[in-house]
């Protein structure tokens, strides 16, 4: 079973205790964007084998969204964070660099 | 003695029928692998024969060759779909330089992992004709393939437990009639009639009805992989396992080969038919796709006696079983909510599938469960496949059949054929790549509740 941290109210809360959203760090299509950018951002997913953002929220606890970096081919986690960032903070991306040295993901600034 | 004379008789031919080649391959401890194309055909006589020479000479049910350079397709992924997408090259258009090439073994991924329902019962008339031309190739693929894939049309009930899915099955019901799918609509009665075991009355899950397709069913999912295999090898079509696509090379927006495990394969045209992988062959061909792979899972209790001849799905509790033909209850459940490469699901799935369940089919509750596993399918937003081009010229895909194409191998195998073969397939136009762009989405999700 997963277990992630939640981290707002400090729980590390069982799978079952959580709801999935899917794919974090999503650039959301305005009134202005191309038809191409409007498809990417409803339907176009990175869906990797390995390093993964995500979307998950404390359903059945304090019911706060954040987000999660984990590994979708060994189900290890590499942390947690709040949900107001569009991209992940430097120290989770380090973690990640020591564990799978050369991962990609998006291109983050 | 007339019948000894018989079988000695027959044991002199078959044994002059044993060339020198066979001969010298057994001697040296080779495996023959048939080389003398076209197979042998098997058959009660092949029983016979065998029996009458010690088995010397069955041979390999497939070749197992090392790459050429050189293919005209190359088609990755030997689960049901790729290896049907190659025999119906071969059989349909006649092209049979043909290779196929799997990371592990042949029926390895999601077609050797599924608990086999087919069934046509779709509401979308697509979905519909794809599923229906696959149900209705299943009738005869044993004699066509030579190879017995076991297909039981059993009859399968998908049971209605709420008042929203009995309008939703009758709605189907009635779609079915339309697209001259032979479905029905029956009572509570009816189905405990052909379903002794369960219980109807609820109160939780009082069971309202079903829609019910008598010509669906279950067959032998390795076989399915196996007599596909056997097929197009018998053809000429090289297929090669333990071979690992690991680049995709392109040339103007033109696909040129592939690299693998086994080396540099080049190729004209291209097919990824690799399911819950699918995200990573588009990746390295250079584009996205609407797919996330979650792990399903399934499992099987110990065996008992025949309790239940037909199959029956509970999708309001994310439930469905048939009785194997070894006596095992076969079970499925719901998918997990989070991508996941692993083939292994969370536990609790399997929890609330068998508490579900019991309640339906109360002697579940005396059971062991022996085994439980589980494979990583290729989920769309509208619970729909994709069969398509994509944007690199000549490069095709066929994926997204998520938790529910087994039933469809046949019928997919025969429309992507096509669409590689002549550019176009009236049975795979709709499941095209642009229909998220364009907003036609082919939604059974809503239509089915789950989609097995
Ligand atoms: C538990 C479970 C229950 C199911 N129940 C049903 C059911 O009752 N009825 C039904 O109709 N469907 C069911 N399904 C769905 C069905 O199994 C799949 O839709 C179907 O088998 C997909 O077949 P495929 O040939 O596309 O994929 P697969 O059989 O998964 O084959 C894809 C192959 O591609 C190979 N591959 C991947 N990457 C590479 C690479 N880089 N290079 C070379 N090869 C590669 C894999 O090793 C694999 O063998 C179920 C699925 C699961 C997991
Ligand atoms: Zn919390």
């Amino acid at each position: 079973m997963l277990i992630l941290h939640c981290p707002y109210c400090g729980v590390d809360a069982d799978e079952t205790e959580l709801a999935p959203g899917g794919e974090a760090h999503l650039k959301r299509a305005g009134p202005d964007s191309s038809d191409e950018e409007f498809h990417d951002y409803l339907f176009a997913r990175e869906n990797p084998r390995g390093v993964h953002f995500e979307r998950w929220r404390h359903a059945a606890g304090c019911g706060k969204w954040f987000h999660a970096a984990r590994d979708t081919a060994t189900l290890e986690v590499f942390g947690t964070y709040p949900a107001q960032t569009t991209e992940p903070p430097r120290e989770i991306r380090a973690r990640i660099s020591v564990r799978r040295p050369g991962w990609t993901w998006r291109e983050f600034s | 003695m007339p019948l000894l004379l018989v079988m000695s008789q027959l044991r002199h031919i078959a044994a002059e029928r044993d060339t020198a080649q066979r001969r010298e391959a057994r001697i040296s401890g080779l495996v023959w692998n048939g080389s003398d194309s076209p197979m042998k055909r098997y058959s009660a006589f092949a029983v016979v024969r065998e029996a009458l020479r010690w088995h010397s000479g069955w041979e390999r049910a497939w070749k197992s060759p090392e790459p050429k350079r050189y293919y005209d397709v190359i088609i990755i992924g030997a689960g049901g779909h790729g290896l049907a997408t190659a025999y119906y090259l071969g059989r349909n258009f006649g092209i049979t330089n043909v290779a196929v090439l799997e990371k592990g073994w042949l029926g390895g991924g999601n077609t050797g992992r599924n608990t086999t329902i087919i069934r046509s019962n779709y509401l979308q008339d697509p979905s519909a004709a794809i599923y229906e031309k696959a149900r209705a190739l299943y009738e005869d693929l044993s004699q066509e393939l030579n190879y017995n894939v076991m297909f039981s049309p059993r009859g399968v009930m998908m049971l209605a437990q709420t008042h929203h899915e009995m309008r939703g099955y009758q709605r189907t019901a009635h779609a079915n009639a339309l697209q001259g799918v032979k479905t029905e609509w029956i009572s509570p009665q009816r189905v405990k009639e052909l379903v002794p075991i369960i219980n109807i009355d609820g109160p939780r899950y009082p069971v309202l009805g079903a829609l019910w397709q008598e010509r669906g069913g279950t067959a032998r999912h390795d076989a399915v992989a196996w007599g596909y295999a056997r097929a197009c090898s018998g053809m000429g079509i090289d297929i090669i396992q333990k071979c690992e696509v690991t680049a995709i090379r392109t040339e103007n927006g033109k696909v040129t080969g592939v690299d693998t495990t086994k080396g540099a394969i080049d190729c004209n045209k291209l097919g990824i038919v690799v399911a819950g992988h699918s995200g990573v062959l588009a990746n390295m061909a250079g584009f996205r796709l609407p797919i996330e792979s979650v792990a399903l899972q399934a499992l099987v209790s110990e065996p008992i006696k025949p309790c239940m001849d037909v199959v029956v799905m509970a999708n309001t509790v994310h439930g469905y079983m048939s009785q194997s033909d070894k006596g095992e209850m076969v079970i499925g459940g719901g998918a997990d909510g989070f991508n996941n490469y692993t083939q292994r699901g969370s536990f609790h799935h399997i929890e609330e599938t068998v508490r579900a369940l019991i309640e339906t089919f109360p002697m579940l509750s005396r059971l062991k469960m022996l085994r439980q596993w589980g494979g990583i399918v290729d989920m769309t937003g509208d619970r729909s496949p994709i069969l398509s081009k994509t944007p690199v010229e000549n490069i095709f895909i066929n994926c997204g059949w998520g938790t529910g194409g087994f039933k469809s191998i046949p019928g997919s195998g025969w429309g992507f054929a096509e669409l590689m073969a002549t550019g176009q397939s009236s049975l795979c136009a709709a499941f095209s790549l642009d229909r998220f762009k364009e907003g036609r989405f082919i939604d059974e999700s809503v239509a089915a509740g789950v989609a097995h």
